[in-house]
């Protein structure tokens, strides 16, 4: 799929000074037919609302990551659009992560004094913080509380995490709060707990003028493929992930030697979440003990954010695996698939919700399917390239941000107006 | 003459409307056939709408092995072949209304449970998760006054107005043909293309499949006129 740029791709919204209506404009190139003219006609519907989303940071993590692109979109559509970034102390983000993973069924101890630090930063915030907008969009849980606060507007509650099994403490402390939001979204069904109110269905979506998916010329992605001291002699297999054992990198290699038997391959395991980590640096170690001396295998270990990395990797795999056996959404399956490669990925639902089963790539249920199938695609490059393309076009209709541009504008028209 | 949608069928120009959709999760849930049949009886007739037609607007290029979600579920999830063969060919069309639609569809699971002596659970897939959708109408300000105006407009139009005119209005909005055909039998009085546009079957294929076949039918009345 590389190509060489022409300008008009190289002149995307990422580029200095361009005009945010010009920034919308610049999809027309990557999305579906009459979609941009079809997002200019669906926010005729809701010129002049506005609308405030909050979130925990402004930079790293999924929500931060869409909020940079959406906010300036929208307001560029007419909408009065305003981002918000609450102030926390240092015990209080200490608090959320360890809520953050009890929410997603890890067993965290939060003392009752935990909880009030965070009942405490929510109301500080809710009276620091402007407010006022037809519709408030609280991203994740971190700012959730502010709601015991509202005052106007349709407040919606946009939840990012995986709450399938979270610890029943934790959740019935969050549950008081999601009950007095109109509304609460989530990434996939499945994420979704029992709550009496509506619950709309988003998925994420991937900007395809990033720089983690933008195109990028040859002599770019062997530049930096390169610089990560990895030679281009061998078909790649690839795995994007954080260093966790939900991302099974033991089974990703167990996968590679299955393969390798009668293919000379290469694996690449990229992935941040090493530093300050305990359970990351002992799955990097574990990695590093099952490969072994093996030097078609190369763990690399990639700051946060490192976008033209991860985009240059995708774009030199032959395959991509994502060998999760828990995942959140797992957008990486849509970065690939947008770059043209087939995806061999685990039975997790956002992965399976992405790749459609045996034409897009393959769903597998063990390292043995995986290493099955990357053995099958490895013997027939045709098909690589068929599901590489067909793959790409399945993301276009449905992954790329425009999709979630016009589901936020459909809410905004939906949400009665309070 | 029958307004919907902010078209008259009879009016010399035709107003192509679009629509987004948001889907609304409904929090139940199923992990066996028998499941799948007792709870297809309780939901929304909006949920059934949700699985059966509008799934073709979530599904707007490729085309899945069964087209709808009922089969697909019972198929890949749950490795119930014939089940899933015989819910892929309920044309939704065939019924005048979803609630027809959906006895039709418990039938088919209470008889086929019927046969069996075991039923099949999720084993190693995933839970159905019933949901509804939230159809908002778009216009999308493409207008047609001729053949070869609609020709282009088709062409051009976002996808989901595909789906509105042919699924949308043909079903939910009670019409006896799709916006299209009604439009160029009434506003164009070209009744051999209008029948040959009522006679696609949209629910055989991708809505990029349907606009290929709409354009095609234009083209040939075009070239032979």
């Amino acid at each position: 799929m590389e190509r060489d740029l022409t300008s008009a791709e190289q002149n995307g919204p990422e580029k200095e000074g361009s005009a945010l209506t010009t920034a919308l404009d610049d999809y027309r190139e990557v999305s579906p037919k009459g979609t941009v003219d079809f997002l200019y006609r669906l926010s005729d519907l809701v010129k002049g609302r506005s609308v405030v989303h909050v979130s925990a940071v402004r930079y790293g993590g999924g929500a931060a990551e869409l909020l940079r692109r959406l906010v300036p979109m929208l307001t560029a559509l007419g909408v009065e659009a305003r981002w918000e970034v609450i102030a926390g102390t240092q015990e209080f983000f200490a608090v959320v992560k360890r809520l953050t993973d009890a929410l997603q069924g890890r067993d965290e101890k939060i003392t009752e004094d935990m909880y009030q630090t965070f009942r405490e930063i929510n109301e500080r915030n809710a009276k620091a913080l402007n407010l006022e907008a037809d519709m408030v969009m609280i991203h994740d849980h971190q700012p959730a509380g502010m709601v015991e606060h509202r005052t106007s507007g349709a407040w919606l509650w946009r939840c990012h995490l995986d709450l399938s099994q979270p610890q029943r403490r934790a959740w019935t402390f969050l549950r008081r709060y999601a009950l007095k939001y109109d509304a609460a979204i989530f990434s996939l069904s499945g994420f979704a707990q029992r709550l009496p109110i509506p619950k709309f269905l988003m998925y994420p979506s991937i900007d395809p003028l990033s720089p983690k998916n933008r195109e990028m010329a040859r002599s770019e992605i062997n530049q930096i493929v390169d610089r990560l001291g990895i030679p281009r002699t061998k078909p790649m297999i690839l795995q994007v992930a954080k260093f966790e054992r939900f991302n099974d990198p033991l089974g990703a290699i167990h996968a590679y030697r299955i393969v390798k038997k009668h293919h000379d391959c290469r694996l690449v395991l990229a992935g941040s979440g090493v530093m300050h980590n305990p359970e990351g640096e002992a799955v990097l170690a574990e990695s590093r003990e099952a490969a072994g001396r093996d030097p078609d295998i190369h763990l690399v270990q990639l700051p946060p954010e490192a976008d033209l990395e991860i985009n240059a990797l995708q774009r030199t795999a032959t395959i991509v695996l994502q060998k999760s056996i828990k995942e959140g959404f797992g957008v990486t399956v849509s970065e690939a698939m947008w770059k043209g490669k087939p995806v061999v990925g685990g039975n997790a639902e956002g992965i399976a919700a992405q790749i459609i089963d045996e034409v897009t790539g393959y769903v597998v249920h063990s390292a043995e399917g995986a290493g099955f199938r990357l053995r099958h695609l490895l013997n027939n490059p045709g098909l690589i390239t068929r599901m590489g393309a067909v793959g790409r076009e399945h993301v276009r209709r449905n992954f790329l941000i425009t999709r979630q541009l016009g589901d936020f504008l459909t809410l905004l028209k939906i949400m009665p107006l309070q | 003459m029958t307004k919907q949608s902010g078209y008259t069928i009879s009016d010399s120009t035709f107003t192509f409307i679009g629509c987004s959709e948001v889907q609304e999760i409904l929090g139940q849930q199923v992990e066996d056939e028998k499941e799948l049949a007792e709870l297809v009886e309780e939901v929304p007739l909006d949920s059934i709408h949700f699985h059966t037609h509008s799934y073709f607007l979530r599904h707007r290029f490729i085309e899945r092995a069964y087209p709808n979600d009922f089969a697909q579920w019972v198929v890949m999830q749950i490795g119930d072949r014939v089940l899933g063969e015989r819910l892929a060919v309920v044309d939704p069309f065939d019924y005048p209304n979803l609630e027809d639609l959906r006895e039709e569809i418990i039938s088919i699971i209470d008889d086929h449970l019927s046969r069996m002596s075991t039923i099949p659970r999720v084993a190693f897939g995933e839970p159905f998760h019933f949901k509804r959708s939230r159809i908002l109408e778009v216009p999308t300000g493409l207008e047609a006054r001729s053949l070869a105006e609609f020709r282009q407009a088709v062409a051009d139009v976002d996808v989901s107005a595909i789906y509105f005119h042919m699924f949308e209005a043909h079903f939910r909005l009670g019409r006896e043909e799709s916006d299209f055909s009604a439009w160029i039998r009434m506003g164009l009085g070209l009744h051999e293309l209008a029948d040959r546009i009522h006679s696609i079957n949209p629910y055989l294929g991708s809505l990029e499949r349907l606009r290929s076949g709409l354009i095609t039918a234009c083209d040939e009345f075009l070239t032979r006129a």
